[in-house]
């Protein structure tokens, strides 16, 4: 059963061959004796989903579900020491309506603390390890979701993604994952990072089940405002062929520093597929990718000192200090509760939005964020979609990039662009730099999902990528 | 400065009201006063993770409502900011507010211009325990969410009062003109109606805005008079002494009459403004407006002016019906029935209100036709003003119809005939000293004559007509 893909499962379940019970059970049992720790809490033995109608489209095919969506009276911690046993009293809309679709929860998979940074290693709870190397980071944050599918222990998972939390992490354990059109899934319930980037999304084997998982997930949702209804309904991919599509690749971005050889090849080989699959090749220019990094590191840290201002000791979540006045009560709550990298994002922000500085540094950014969108809409003019490598480097070690949040920073390169124009993009995998995944990015405009999956699909097809061997 | 140079106060308001919603403002929880604390909330109100606000349309609405009664330009397009600051009675961290782009812009009311109106949510309810009333010092702090959420339009006017009657005046103008557009109860007991006024002072004359301190959080009309008189003679004291005025926020004890500081201008929050991602922005569409128009009543000062010009009333008559919702409609009811003359209708609906003290007379015994009646009556002197208002007692505690009370209690008026002369002749007789008087030409002396007429009719004698006779018969 294991080696079956979601939608493989999901048929097997429906012809009768596995009951969604066994399926359930089965993936239990693999979940609890996981020692990537890909996961924050694991469902309990015993635990039976929720009655599901007969006709429900995934059919029971249980979901690992990343620890930033609240799940009612399951732990929600979001990688948080801050949060440490909390049990919302309310499950996140997007949550609620794969359950009721047929994907019970299985597990909440482990996370950088509040979606902040690459590499897993920020997570209170421990960092998660990569099944493809364990000395080295499944990526982040989105890296237990990851690391979860690309071992098997999970059929699929849903991740988060701010400024590539959904696509480095697939990259990095050689899944696929889909960063979404910012607005076509609801954010109601998914514990804020950056309100105006965060973006829920499937993290799978392959293309089809993103493609399934993603197509259960849209819709516009009453309590969120930002959320939009999509267009289209998602179709399951079928396309073999590339011909008549327009691949966009911006040669200039591709020669920055710190790309790493190996990836730049098994990106080429793609490149070169696609050709072969019919698809014209095109050199555009995104003249202002190149300060999206900047802008990015502003806009998503001054989000996320408001969104974070709320874990202040007094209704939820860790109390210190509560017996010797507010302001004590504040600071040692926050000191002990949040972890560095937090407290770093927390303190840009603050400062970035504070009085004096705001134009020069939030309206700034935002002015970038505009042209960067507007360099997409010139593209997407001239290209169907846009081709680059998801990370410059392949998974790294444990520990090796800590101490440089820089570096560290400079991974997000061709993933933020999208999240700052809101564009959906996806990872697949493309082969291997030294023994270790590569993720290949395919953008496309506002609402592409469809194209864009089915391109990914045609790719997936001629790759013929080798996942792990799930043992 | 020389203690001979004489200052004028220069004010601007803000005031809160809380919004007549049925919901919060981004929250479907349940609007209340008085209930069991927390129990009016959800993951949105209490700022629990993940959560998020979705803008309440009613609010907006009313907000839309508002901008119309005071004149102002309504944005197309506004949107909302985040307001960022750490306190127990904000779950978020923040306050979800307007900033540079309000819902309504500019505007008047009476003679105080209006800067903005803009929507913003309310904090929940603090309960300092211990000796100290506030948050510093006390044993522990309660918290109750039920309040937080709440729609709020706060209300900013250019700072064109120059008097602290001038701004109770003013608050009293606004508040009447709140309640009778229906947008909120306006009550500051309850805290649906508060204010901060902001206080500078220069020599008259002057034309510039000097530094000015916030006064916060007054609860009643009477204390934001005296605190603004406390806080401008403060002012003067440390201007005429050589000081000079230092901009910071002020509470002013009631009980004391004390002003404190609550804090310095260099202590002032930074609120790290930014345009709130979780919404969208509001854009005002002409249904939107149209069903805004549709709801705003004619308001107490363009009533007033109206019952003034056309109608005749003097000003104050005008204002006192026009200021209460339902008895501009009563007087109207009354003016609806044939040939009543409105002064003399304003003066019965007057009088009637003051026998029913803050009641609505729709909702008396006394219906609008039995009062127009009674007019009649007296306007045709079937009966006099005396009789008039026993008639009026009755209608009020029992209802029925005028003319039949008259009859029945046999109010109606002695008119012109022997009955009345036979009266005034015997009242002449009786006081042959003041009869003495009068022919002396003293007509003030009268009183003892006319007494004696009114005894002897029980009331019912016109006094006009008395002296008429009284007149007559000492042939003068
Ligand atoms: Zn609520």
């Amino acid at each position: 059963m294991i080696e079956l893909s979601a939608k493989q499962l999901a048929d097997a379940i429906a012809r009768g061959d596995v009951s969604a019970a066994e399926a359930f059970e089965t993936y239990r049992a693999r979940a609890a004796a996981d020692e990537l720790n890909a996961y924050t809490w694991v469902a309990p033995e015993g635990t039976t989903a929720a009655p599901m109608s007969a006709d429900a489209p995934l059919r029971g095919v249980p979901l690992g579900v990343k620890d930033l969506f609240c799940t009612e009276g399951v732990p929600s911690q979001a990688g948080s020491r801050i949060l440490e046993g909390y049990l919302p009293p309310y499950t996140a809309s997007v949550v609620q309506r794969l359950a009721e679709a047929g994907a019970p929860l299985l597990a909440k998979t482990n996370q950088d603390e509040f979606a902040m940074g690459s590499s897993n290693e920020n997570s209170a709870y421990g960092p998660t390890r990569n099944p493809w190397d364990r000395e080295r980071i499944p990526g982040g944050s989105s890296g237990g979701s990851a690391a979860a599918v690309a071992a098997g222990s999970a059929p699929w998972a849903l991740g988060t993604d701010t400024g590539g939390s959904i696509r480095q992490p697939a990259a990095m354990c050689g899944i696929v994952g889909l960063k979404p059109t910012y607005g076509s899934v609801s954010r109601y319930g998914m514990i804020a990072f950056a309100s105006s980037l965060d973006q829920g999304g499937p993290l799978t084997r392959d293309v089809t089940d993103a493609a399934l998982l993603y197509g259960q997930m849209i819709g516009q949702d009453p309590c969120d405002s930002t959320s939009l209804a999509h267009p289209e309904t998602i179709a399951l991919p079928t396309a073999e062929r590339l011909d008549g599509i327009r691949i966009g690749v911006p040669r200039a971005d591709l020669a920055a520093d710190g790309i790493e050889p190996g990836v730049i090849a098994a990106f080429d080989a793609t490149l070169q597929r696609a050709q072969e699959l019919g698809a014209e090749l095109v050199d555009i220019e995104l003249p202002h990718a190149e300060h999206a990094l900047a802008a990015y590191y502003v806009i998503a840290p001054a989000e996320a000192s408001s969104n974070l201002s709320r874990f202040d000791g007094v209704r939820y979540g860790l109390r210190h200090g509560g017996d010797e006045g507010l302001m004590a009560m504040y600071t040692h709550t926050r000191h002990d509760g949040f972890g560095d990298e937090v407290k770093r994002r927390i303190l840009i922000g603050t400062y970035a939005l504070s009085s004096g500085y705001y134009d020069a540094y939030y309206g700034r950014a935002q002015q970038v964020r505009t042209k960067i969108a507007d360099d997409f809409r010139a593209a997407f003019g001239r290209v169907d979609l846009i081709a680059t490598p998801t990370a410059p480097t392949t998974a790294f070690k444990l520990g090796e990039k800590t101490a440089d949040p820089l570096s560290m920073y400079l991974g997000d390169l061709f993933t933020i662009p999208y999240s700052l124009a809101g564009l959906p993009a996806i990872s697949i995998p493309c082969g291997l730099s030294d023994g270790l995944p590569v993720g290949f990015q395919l953008g496309g405009p506002a609402f592409s999902e469809n194209r864009i999956l089915d391109a990914a699909h045609a790719l997936e097809q001629a790759i013929g990528f080798e996942p792990l061997e799930i043992s | 400065m020389s203690a001979d140079v004489e200052y004028e106060p220069v004010i601007g308001l803000e005031i809160h009201v809380q919004l007549k919603t049925r919901t919060k403002m981004f929250c479907g929880c349940e609007l209340s006063f008085g209930d069991p604390p927390n129990i009016h909330v959800c993951p949105v109100c209490l700022g629990l993770p993940g959560s998020l606000p979705v803008v309440n349309a009613r609010a907006i609405h009313l907000g839309l409502m508002i901008g119309m009664a005071v004149g102002s330009e309504l944005a197309p397009r506004s949107i909302f900011h985040r307001k960022n600051y750490f306190y127990p009675d904000l779950p978020k961290g923040y306050q979800i507010s307007q900033f540079d782009l309000p819902l309504c812009l500019g505007g008047k009311l009476g003679d105080v211009r209006i800067h903005r109106v803009h929507l913003e949510e309310d904090a929940a309810k603090l309960t300092h325990v211990g000796e100290s009333g506030r948050i510093h010092g006390s044993d522990s702090s309660i918290v109750d969410y039920n309040r937080g959420g709440t729609p709020l339009a706060e209300i900013v006017t250019e700072p064109d009062v120059r008097s602290a009657e001038q701004a109770r005046e003013w608050l009293n103008m606004l508040r009447v003109t709140l309640r009778q557009l229906g947008v909120s109860d306006v009550n500051m007991e309850e805290g649906s109606l508060r204010c901060d006024a902001n206080i500078s002072i220069r020599p008259v004359g002057d034309t510039e805005l000097h530094t000015k301190t916030e006064l916060k959080n007054m609860n009643s009309f009477r204390y934001i008079e005296r605190g603004i008189h406390a806080e401008v003679a403060r002012q003067i004291e440390i201007v005429r002494s050589g000081g000079k005025v230092q901009g910071e926020t002020l509470h002013f004890d009631p009980r004391t009459e004390r002003i404190t500081s609550l804090r310095s201008k260099e202590e002032a929050h930074d609120y790290r403004y930014f345009p709130e991602p979780d919404l969208v922005p509001i854009t005002i569409s002409a249904e939107m407006l149209d069903a805004a128009r549709a709801e705003v009543p004619e308001l107490p000062t363009a009533r007033a002016e109206r019952y003034a010009s056309t109608l005749g009333l003097s000003d104050d008559a005008a204002k006192l019906l026009a200021d209460r919702a339902e008895l501009a409609a009563y007087f109207e009811s009354v003016l609806e029935v044939d040939s009543v003359e409105p002064v003399a209708a304003a003066n019965w609906v007057t009088e009637l209100a003051a026998r029913l003290d803050e009641g609505d007379p729709a909702g008396s015994k006394v219906e609008p036709r039995a009062l127009a009646s009674l007019i009649g009556l007296l306007s045709s002197k079937a009966i006099n003003v005396g009789a008039a208002r026993q008639v009026l007692d009755r209608l009020v505690a029992e209802g029925g119809d005028p003319l039949a009370i008259v009859e029945a209690e046999g109010l109606g008026a002695i008119g012109g005939g022997d009955e009345l002369a036979d009266a005034v002749a015997a009242a002449i007789a009786a006081n042959p000293d003041v009869a003495e008087k009068i022919r002396d030409g003293n007509m003030k002396a009268i009183g003892p004559i006319i007494g004696h007429v009114m005894k002897a009719t029980k009331g019912r004698a016109d006094g006009g007509e008395v002296t008429r006779l009284v007149r007559q018969q000492l042939g003068l």
